[in-house]
């Protein structure tokens, strides 16, 4: 495919003067926690990258990933960068379809050779009943990850699907749905440097800063326990949240009409998981900056985060318990009154007996 | 699953299991033994609901004779007592934990107020084992039950600081550790000497209501 070779021609041809690319590095360099001084040389690098091979594959997933992305106000110098990267396959985008399309992976894989390109995974992989639950042109889900992993450079699984298993792996997971790191982790497909960038969606900025930081670098950034970039997934939502105070005050909304909830305080009685999740959304925000949940009157519900489907209820405090029934604390009553009497009752037989004896 | 899934589901049942067998055994094993009865005129004028009752609220505070000797543990008690009190049943979050359990609910104190709480709790619970150990004759009175019990009661008002104040560890792993430490003061309370908090009240009441029958101050 002809056109420009460098993300810095390729940019001048879109028209972005010099100011607005340093603005982008500027705001790429901040959200990355990097110093000021970083978004020089991030400029210089990334005007000199070349354009990145990278193979979308979307599994199990809603697409809500990809539109995140795609969707966001537009145009954006984020989403320039991803216009930049050679996205040589990618499901929803991709004018191609059928043996086509397919065609162009293993162009795309044969082309950019051994470590030369980038996989971005989004949804889960689904491994019931031999992978059937979901095939492209024949191919399971997991013979194709496997295929294309084997080559690749590193693999970036994009939304809390492809990191974690997401949706479809909550309770009961019917397909037996799977992360790309399980399946690293079993041997499945082929182990390579993983970034996860978990959310439901992810927030835009952090799909491309992870790019961004890729392209600069060559490398991988500095990631949590989960494979997260720690620049995005550093603090919790509650750490960042300007209801903050109002915890720390231990003013909360008792319910989402109410006096407290229209004064803005914190939602942590009504649900909100900010605490114990991680992720940009309090400070990079949605819809150009616009909002996140906690600041259109919900609470977060922890989606950046493993097994948030099946982490209790969205709208239970976090210091509720996570069970539903209580059946077991009344088998508990009934077998402590059924032990305490046949202890009582053992007494009093010894009792009688000593009784009996000292009598006799 | 990871570990405050852990301690908020599956190890909070079960320690919620265990204390609530744990202490039904104890207290139905306690009401069923085999009781005596004193078949004597009874001396005094006090009937033994009144002298259980008079005794359960006197043994709020020592003899006159014994003030000065246990004047600082009773103090000490008496301040780590109140303070667990007002961190447990004021503190917002216990209370929802509450409500979440049992469906009932009430306001929540000031933050200011259990902080303080707190911070006189754990004062109060490390000055009692320091006098614990540097009393040579309460030293030799300690049994590990003892210890052990102060363990399992300071462990959550520690943890639960680090939790409120986001110290040394990820929130969830702190508010998971606090979680864990409030589970091992639930399996442990009936087996040792925590379980007075049901049965103090058995025992003052059935001393005070024979004393009452004999004509006997207590």
């Amino acid at each position: 495919m002809a056109g420009p070779s460098t993300l810095g021609d390729f940019l001048l041809q879109r028209g972005i003067s010099r100011r607005g690319f340093m603005k982008f590095c500027t705001a790429m360099a901040s959200a990355m926690a990097m110093p000021p001084s970083f978004a020089r040389d991030m400029a210089a690098n990334l005007e000199t990258a070349k354009r990145q091979s990278v193979i979308w594959l979307s599994f199990q997933e809603c697409t809500g990933c990809t539109e995140s992305l795609t969707r966001s106000h537009s145009p954006t110098l984020e989403s320039l960068i991803f216009d930049f990267i050679s996205l040589d396959y990618h499901h929803t985008l991709q004018a191609a379809s059928g043996h086509a399309a397919e065609k162009a992976r293993e162009e795309a894989m044969e082309r950019a050779g051994e470590g030369g390109y980038l996989v971005v995974v989004d949804g889960s992989i689904p491994t019931g009943a031999g992978g059937a639950y979901s095939t492209i042109a024949g191919m399971t889900n997991l013979q194709m990850l496997a295929e294309t992993l084997e080559n690749a450079a590193a693999v970036v699984s994009v939304g809390t699907c492809a990191a974690f298993g997401g949706i479809p792996y909550a309770d009961p997971n019917p397909t037996d749905a799977r992360s790309v790191e399980s399946l690293m982790a079993n041997g499945h497909v082929p182990s390579k440097p993983l970034i996860n960038v978990s959310g439901c969606p992810p927030v835009p900025v952090v799909i491309s800063g992870t790019f961004a930081h890729y392209l600069t670098f060559g490398q991988i950034p500095e990631l949590d326990h989960y494979n997260r970039p720690k620049a995005f997934f550093g603090d919790t939502i509650h750490d960042r949240c300007y209801r903050r105070p109002f915890y720390d005050q231990g003013k909360m909304a008792k319910s989402f009409d109410d006096e407290g909830a229209r004064k803005g305080w914190c939602l942590y009685e009504v649900g909100c998981k900010g605490p114990t999740t991680y992720n940009a959304c309090a400070t990079a925000k949605w819809n150009n900056g616009t909002s996140f949940p906690i600041e259109s009157g919900h609470g977060c519900l922890g989606c950046s985060e493993p097994n948030f489907w099946d982490a209790g209820s969205f709208y239970k405090p976090l210091s509720a318990g996570m069970w539903g029934e209580a059946e077991g604390l009344a088998a508990a009553a009934a077998v402590g009154v059924a032990a305490g009497a046949g202890a009582a009752w053992g007494h009093r037989r010894r009792h009688a007996q000593a009784q009996e004896e000292s009598q006799s | 699953m990871t570990l405050l899934e852990f301690t908020r589901g599956p190890a909070l049942e079960a320690s919620l299991i265990i204390l609530v067998a744990g202490v039904i055994w104890r207290l139905v094993g306690l009401l069923l033994l085999p009781y005596k009865r004193d078949h004597s005129e009874p001396r005094g004028n006090r009937t033994a609901l009144g002298g259980a009752l008079q005794t359960i609220l006197r043994r709020f505070w020592p003899y006159r004779a014994f003030q000065n000797r246990v004047l600082f543990s009773h103090v000490m008690g008496y301040a780590f007592h109140i303070g667990l009190a007002i961190v447990v049943f004021g503190y917002r979050p216990h209370i929802l934990f509450i409500r979440d359990l049992t469906g009932i609910s009430w306001p929540g104190l000031p933050y200011w107020v259990v902080y303080l709480a707190g911070a006189v709790t754990l004062a109060a619970l490390v000055a009692l084992l320091i006098r614990r150990l540097s009393h040579g004759v309460l030293r030799l009175l300690s049994t590990p039950d003892d210890y052990l019990s102060w363990l399992v009661t300071i462990l959550p008002v520690i943890t639960g600081f680090m939790a409120v104040q986001h110290l040394g560890a990820r929130y969830e792993t702190l508010l998971a550790v606090h979680l864990l430490s409030v589970e091992l003061l639930l399996i442990w309370l009936p087996f040792g000497k925590l379980m007075h908090t049901f049965t103090f009240l058995f025992s003052r009441g059935f001393t005070g209501a024979r004393a009452a029958h004999k004509g006997a101050k207590t």
